[in-house]
């Protein structure tokens, strides 16, 4: 036996008995989060509504714990599951908490009555997501945020051992993202639950997941810790990236740069150049960077966006040839912006290249 | 917790009050005036004057119980219907399994009747029940591939209207002098009931209900859709099949009896709905069925007393009341989804 707690082995996934995507082997223990990440229609959806019993098997095998998932009893498997799905739901008439004592059902009786022990699981599913003030309104009438943070309530006080999500922070505002991401670390710390959920942010897959699955093609392409899988080439591939780039740093994308020869040379460094370089791109001015240390805020950015960016190694003084280069490119600019004061021994050549293009103009 | 308590408490007794009143007047209203000391003889005593007692015994009564019976069940059905489809104005009568009912009642009774062949209670519910299969094959194809519910409906319409069209052709073209009572059936009404069909339509109609009221925490779990049904320990097959048989059997049942009665399927467990401000099953099935025997109840006392002696079709009368209801929910849910 592994030693996790839910594992596929050789799982083939599809609709009508077409394999989508084949040969899956996804393995995570209690207490970790995992995260599906691909392209649109890549079959994150697929692969989790698979794993919750919604579609069949279409090869292949899902373990939970000990037990193979298809001989599982329904009952048996929601007292160790619970799911918050995209499908919108309307019920009538329903409380939020309403909502969320259905997940309560496993527990009760043959008629469902809620116990003094089930509500109380209730107040404590809503409290966990800071949403007891919601208790009574009408489910129909709450925001997303809140919906949001209900139906995961309700999946709380279904007391499961791994809880499953299909794009949960879609639709919700970046304090709710956060909110709600909060919570299931939350969750994962404190009742040692599985999450496998998937996510269309990866600046928020890359802080949360333990484990990061992507789906390419008709399979899984890269398995493994976020370090390992967050690299701008292979995002880049991932998606298919043809405009802009993504910064595996940071995690955050930067638009496609204006092409051409550069118009405006942007003297920059320790964070004073990305607000110039921004709004260059924003009017599509083509603009060359310089001189950034490789290991400054700005180089990356600068990389990003402009057409050239004369950079040193880090922690080097700038030496001589890097500063000619720079200066043959700034002659051919119409127009050098300065933006820093601050100048020390590392970049005591910029300071000759402002005064340069003094001269120049 | 407790005042929504004290509202359920509340909706039940003025439902059960509602019953008794209607019950009284019921017995009461028809051609024969009765003092309430003759129908307390009547009824508690077993004497009396032998012609008010027959009137009692053998017209009012079952007439009467007969629309509480037929009236709750069809509201349960609605109920059920509703919940399957996920839609409120889903129904018995309007995706047309009363009229496919009705057509396989029709046929059975007119192929009996000209052999000379008396038609048990218990094949005109086979009967009804296999028209209502049909029709719920239809409408359940249909659903598959149609996702809006307005087009299912007016699939559901459109197939009540061909059964309709088929039972009219066959009635009209059968010249038996007991077609007479097929096109008064035909048509909706409570009249004509026996002692033995009671018997009959309790037999099936309460079992069915009881095990409906059994299943109402995986209908509970149902209306928050079948992905989170599913997840809660539902067995969706099972409790799809389910609900589709317990339905057809209840609407089959009153179709069998009282022929296809229109909008009380979708009115009433509307109307409860709002009455209870709630739509938990295990609440909403019994007042539904306290609800649709009110309902029919006030609607045959119209039906009979009205233009007495003539005699309304009690459809025509349901309709009257329930239509609105259709039409107001129908408008309200349109202007909220915009």
């Amino acid at each position: 036996m592994k030693d996790y707690f839910v594992y596929t082995e050789k799982m083939s996934v599809g609709y009508n008995g077409k394999p989508l995507i084949k040969d899956i082997e996804i393995e995570l223990q209690k207490g970790q989060i995992l995260t599906l990440i691909g392209p649109n229609g890549a079959g994150k959806s697929t692969i989790l509504k698979s794993m919750i019993g919604q579609l069949s098997l279409l090869g292949g095998t899902v373990y939970i714990g000990r037990d193979e998932l298809k001989k599982m009893s329904e009952k048996d498997l929601a007292k160790k599951m619970s799911v918050v799905m995209t499908e919108r739901i309307h019920p009538e008439l329903m409380t939020c908490g309403d909502v969320v004592s259905t997940g309560r059902y496993p527990y009760t009786g043959r008629l469902g009555i809620l116990s003094e022990k089930d509500r109380e699981k209730v107040r404590e599913a809503m409290e966990m997501v800071n949403a007891t003030e919601l208790m009574e309104r009408d489910f129909s009438a709450v925001s997303d945020g809140q919906r949001q943070r209900i139906l995961l309530a309700r999946a709380i006080c279904q007391e499961p051992e791994i809880i499953v999500l299909d794009e949960p922070t879609s639709f919700l505002d970046i304090r709710y993202k956060l909110e709600l991401l909060t919570i299931l670390k939350k969750m994962v710390r404190e009742k040692n639950v599985a999450v496998i959920m998937s996510l269309h942010e990866l600046d928020l897959a890359q802080k949360i997941s333990d484990v990061v699955v992507c789906v390419h093609g008709d399979k899984i392409e890269r398995f493994g810790p976020p370090e390992e899988i967050f690299s701008a080439g292979y995002i880049r591939q991932l998606y298919g990236i043809t405009d802009g780039s993504y910064n595996a740093q940071f995690g955050c994308i930067e638009m496609e740069g204006a092409k051409g020869e550069p118009e405006v040379f942007v003297i920059g460094g320790g964070g004073s150049g990305i607000s110039v370089y921004r709004q260059l791109q924003r009017k599509g001015i083509p603009f060359a960077a310089g001189i950034l240390h490789e290991n400054d805020v700005d180089y990356p950015v600068a990389k990003a966006l402009a057409v050239e960016v004369i950079s040193e190694k880090p922690y080097e003084e700038i030496r001589p040839e890097t500063y000619e280069k720079a200066l043959n490119v700034m002659r051919k600019c119409k127009k050098v912006i300065g933006c820093t004061e601050k100048f020390g021994k590392m970049n005591e050549k910029n300071r000759h290249l402002l005064e340069e293009s003094e001269h120049l103009l | 917790m407790k005042r929504t308590n004290v509202r359920y408490w509340t909706a039940f007794i003025i439902l059960t009050v509602m019953l008794a009143v209607l019950l009284f007047w019921n017995i009461n209203s028809g051609s024969v005036e009765l003092s309430v000391a003759q129908i307390y003889q009547i009824i508690v005593k077993h004497t009396g004057e032998k012609t008010a007692y027959n009137i009692v015994w053998e017209i009012r009564l079952p007439r009467i119980l007969a629309a509480v019976i037929l009236g709750g069940a069809l509201s349960v059905s609605g109920f059920l219907l509703q919940t399957f489809f996920g839609n409120p104005i889903a129904g018995p009568f309007v995706l047309g399994i009363s009229s496919g009912a009705k057509l396989v009642v029709s046929l059975t009774m007119i192929f009996l009747l000209g052999k000379g062949i008396a038609v048990h209670s218990g094949t005109m519910i086979a009967g009804a029940f296999v028209g209502a299969m049909i029709s719920m094959g239809f409408i359940l194809l249909v659903s598959r591939k149609v996702k809006k519910m307005s087009m299912l409906v007016i699939c559901g319409v459109m197939i009540g209207y061909i059964c309709s069209a088929v039972t009219d052709f066959v009635v009209t073209f059968a010249d038996d002098s007991n077609i007479v009572n097929l096109r008064n059936w035909s048509l909706g009404s409570f009249s004509g009931m026996s002692w033995e069909n009671i018997g009959v339509m309790s037999a099936v109609i309460f079992t069915a209900l009881l095990l409906v009221f059994f299943m109402s925490k995986p209908i509970g779990a149902y209306q928050m859709g079948e992905v989170y049904a599913r997840n809660m320990g539902v067995n969706i097959r099972m409790f799809r099949l389910a609900l589709i048989l317990l339905s057809s059997i209840l609407s089959a049942s009153v179709t069998a009896f009282a022929g296809p009665i229109s909008f009380v399927g979708i009115a009433v467990p509307h109307l409860v709905k709002s009455l209870l401000k709630t739509a938990k099953p295990i609440l909403v099935i019994p007042a539904c069925f306290l609800g649709g025997a009110v309902f029919c109840l006030f609607c045959d006392l119209i039906a009979r007393t009205v233009f007495a002696p003539t005699e309304l079709s009690i459809s025509s009368v349901t309709a009257v009341f329930g239509a609105p209801v259709v039409i107001y929910m129908m408008v309200r849910k349109q202007s909220r989804s915009l």
